[in-house]
């Protein structure tokens, strides 16, 4: 053995844990030492939950890098470590037809990375990882040789705007607070990721929790608060972990506590776990909750910035924000202002999920097209389906089809084909997604996540998802079409909140874009074939070889047959699960 | 049911005042208070939400808010088995709720229970588990399955029961 280092990194993200990284980094531990060899396994990877490199559909994924050579595997199970360790790391020869593919470089060479720099690189359970990439340098620089008001000009000369949804100009807002005088400001980070389709937050505090905590940092010397809080899903158990670890050494470090680094400044960060309400990601309502009420909106104004937790001035930033305030200090106003649009500056990190090959997270400056994104990054069309439209901004967003691809993607431009960037959940819809079955996956999430508060959006988004139901058995009318519509519009404008106000959105651009889906089921067909109470099945009793295996998989007991024999169905057991569609291989189970 | 969470409310009572205790005096204490709760019990029984809300003197009206409004807080006790069924836009596009009807129809629950007569199971969706790369997500007892098949679940959760019954 002459190699001098050897070292191990297993992605060990949410992904990486559910493909087993955790079995396959104890195989690295024992038999590396049952070998005998200097190894240092670490998790490296952090960014996991999808992955370290973003790319978790590929897990577990682990590098291999000896005396500074980076080998790069997929899809690693316990099992394949022995020979990992026999060929490449004693034998030195790497195994091949292991290594990643072509697509996997293809899925990182035109991201730019910023915020997920270093997640799944560095051990995200380190500090000392962290403060080896620079990390902290720009709460030095921002604590002892910035006043706060250059430190505000910075972020606003940047142009970064706020990831959270809104777009609103992260430095403006810090600049309000700055101007406001009050005995206590507070900092809030909203770590509340409640679109169901959307996973950065959770992806960039489970893989580089330090610089969300070092952007709070910066972002509370600047505009003078003395307490900071992170609103966090109770769901993200790991992140969570990670977060509490962080910020502990943060504390033995001397960047969080008493006289920070000595200059004479007080703040630390204090976690709320949110307890599972969409609407606690809106602003007013996530006080609300912090403060230990319902999690209900309120009218605004007045904004947090003048009257927000316990009534005093508070910033609330999304976490990807942060996240890119370090880097942003590091590195200047104007690096971060070189990459985007005009309007759009930086990069975005994006939740790209569906029916796409590469599925994972990616950061792409703003203003990259929707095609780039979806078949260089994302490799194209899962099983070569027929692409059909991407969903972006989750439940408070819009469909974007296939004659809008080249579409750049910013804040403005999807906002004028009624879409949103949103927090970033980019999810790909394929031929065999039925466009009003979208639709209304949204509006029952919105619906049974309205607050109760205010009318229009208590009682609109479920009179809309009636409509809804109606139309995807096959009971609906033209005119319901028409109120779908007005109804949507009313509520749209008549809400309290951003919950209400945007939850008619997927409706309304499906009702523009797909209206034939929409008038396909009035008639009682769904042309993708997925809403369950339009479709009949039935055996070709001609192409059926008699294997049994629908037999053996309906739940029900609707298919009868003896072997090698022609099989039944009976109509009348039939639950309409699809069950037997999937199992069969011979193609003979109809579905129309 | 009754009693015997009340017996267990009485033999842990030590420990549930020391979990009160600590948010004396604190602000915006409701939610982190019926959180520990739960974590003691599995959920949170009356009993112990109004004896904590009386000690802390806090409307128990309150508590009761808080505790319906959070779809994270279980009112009544839950099986012993966890499936939860990720119904996240990811997993709803690939074929989520195909799952969930599965399971439902195996369970036979009926509509709007989601625990087992013999509270063996409890079946939940959830918005969204963070894991949408390999969608669909089904945990089963907080183990992680991804790309997860129907009737691959399926079998699992009947192989969990058949243990159940010899156990
Ligand atoms: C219904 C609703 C849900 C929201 N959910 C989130 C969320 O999960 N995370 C988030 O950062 N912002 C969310 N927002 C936006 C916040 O209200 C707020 O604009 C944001 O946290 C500000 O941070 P930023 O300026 O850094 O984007 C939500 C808004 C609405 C109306
Ligand atoms: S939608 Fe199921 S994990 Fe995200």
């Amino acid at each position: 053995m002459s190699a001098k280092s050897i070292e191990i990194m297993v992605c060990m993200g949410t992904g990486g844990i559910a493909a087993g990284g955790d079995l396959v980094m104890d195989a690295f531990y024992s038999q590396l030492k049952a070998a005998g060899l200097e190894a240092n396994v670490q998790k490296g990877c952090s960014a996991h939950k999808v992955g370290c490199r973003g790319l978790c559909a590929k897990d577990v994924l682990v590098d291999v890098i000896v005396d500074d050579n980076k080998a790069t595997y997929e899809y690693i199970k316990e099992d394949m470590v022995e020979r990992l360790i026999e060929e490449h790391i004693k034998g030195g020869k790497p195994v091949e037809e292991w290594l990643v593919k072509e697509d996997y470089h293809n899925f990182h060479d035109k991201q730019v990375k910023v915020v997920l720099a270093d997640c799944g690189n560095i051990d995200p359970e380190s500090i000392d990882a962290y403060i080896g990439v620079e990390g902290y340098k720009a709460q030095e620089k921002v604590f002892k040789n910035l006043a706060p008001t250059e430190t505000i000009e910075i972020i606003k000369e940047s142009g970064l705007r706020g990831r959270g949804g809104a777009g609103f100009p992260t430095g403006f807002k810090w600049e309000l607070c700055f101007k406001n005088e009050s005995d206590q400001k507070y900092i809030i980070c909203n770590a509340d990721e409640g679109d169901p389709g959307a996973f950065m937050d959770r992806s960039v505090i489970e893989g580089n929790p330090h610089s969300v905590i070092e952007g709070m940092a910066i972002g509370a010397f600047s505009f003078g608060a003395s307490i900071g809080y992170v609103y966090i899903r109770a769901e993200y158990p790991l992140a969570v972990e990670r977060l509490y670890l962080a910020l502990d050494q943060a504390r033995q470090k001397n960047f969080l506590g008493k006289n920070i680094l000595g200059t004479g400044f007080d703040f630390d960060i204090k976690v709320k776990l949110g307890a599972g309400a969409f609407v606690c990601g809106e602003e007013t309502a996530l006080i609300a909750s912090i403060e230990g009420e319902r999690g209900m909106p309120r009218a605004k104004p007045p904004f947090p910035v003048n009257s927000g937790l316990w009534g005093k001035p508070t910033v609330i930033n999304n976490v990807e924000t942060l996240a890119n305030i370090p880097a942003i200090i590091r590195n200047g106003a104007e690096w971060f202002a070189s990459y985007g649009t005009e309007k759009s500056k930086g990069t975005k990190v994006f939740a790209l999920t569906g029916k796409v090959k590469n599925s994972g997270l990616i950061e792409i400056p703003m203003g990259t097209t929707l095609r780039t994104i979806i078949f260089d990054i994302g490799g194209g069309i899962e099983n070569d389906k027929k692409f059909k439209a991407v969903q972006t901004g989750g439940p408070s967003g819009g469909c974007i089809t296939e004659d809008m691809l080249d579409l750049n993607v910013d804040f403005e431009s999807l906002a004028k084909v009624g879409s949103i960037v949103g927090s970033g959940g980019m999810i790909v819809l394929d031929e065999d997604n039925c466009m009003v079955d979208v639709a209304k996956y949204f509006l029952q999430f919105t619906q049974s996540e309205s607050c109760g508060k205010c009318v229009p959006c208590r009682i609109g988004t479920k009179r809309l998802l009636e409509i809804l139901e109606k139309i995807t058995i096959g009971e609906g009318t033209a005119e319901d079409l028409v109120r779908l519509e007005k109804l949507a519009k009313d509520v749209q404008s008549a809400s309290l909140c951003g919950l209400g106000m945007t939850a008619p959105n997927p409706v309304l651009s499906t009702l523009k874009y797909f209206r034939d889906e929409y008038e396909a089921h009035l008639e009682g067909r769904c042309p993708a074939k997925a809403c369950r109470q339009l479709l009949t099945y039935t055996i070709d009793a001609e192409a059926c070889t008699g294997c049994g295996a629908c037999k053996r998989a309906c739940p029900t007991g609707a298919i009868t047959g003896e072997k090698k024999k022609p099989h039944a169905l009976d109509q009348e057991l039939c639950v309409k699960c699809g069950a037997c569609f999937d199992t069969c291989k011979f193609n003979s189970v109809g579905r129309e | 049911m009754q009693s015997q969470t009340g017996f267990k409310l009485a033999t842990s009572l030590d420990e549930l005042r020391e979990v009160v205790d600590k948010y004396k005096d604190t602000q915006g204490t409701t939610i982190p208070i019926l959180q520990d709760i739960q974590e003691h019990f599995g959920y949170l029984p009356e009993e112990a939400v109004e004896w904590a809300a009386d000690r802390l003197e806090i409307p128990r009206s309150k508590f009761y808010g808080v505790a319906t409004f959070y779809s994270q807080f279980y009112l009544t006790p839950r099986g012993k088995n966890i499936v939860t069924v990720c119904s996240g836009t990811a997993c709803h596009v690939k074929g989520s709720e195909k799952i969930l009807n599965r399971l439902t129809r195996d369970l036979n629950l009926p509509e709007g229970q989601n625990t087992t007569d013999d509270m063996i199971f409890t079946l939940e969706k959830v918005n969204c588990v963070g894991a949408c790369s390999i969608a669909p997500v089904v945990i089963i007892n907080q183990k992680v399955n991804g790309k997860a098949a129907a009737s691959k679940i399926a079998l699992q959760v009947k192989k969990l029961g058949k243990e159940e019954d010899q156990a």
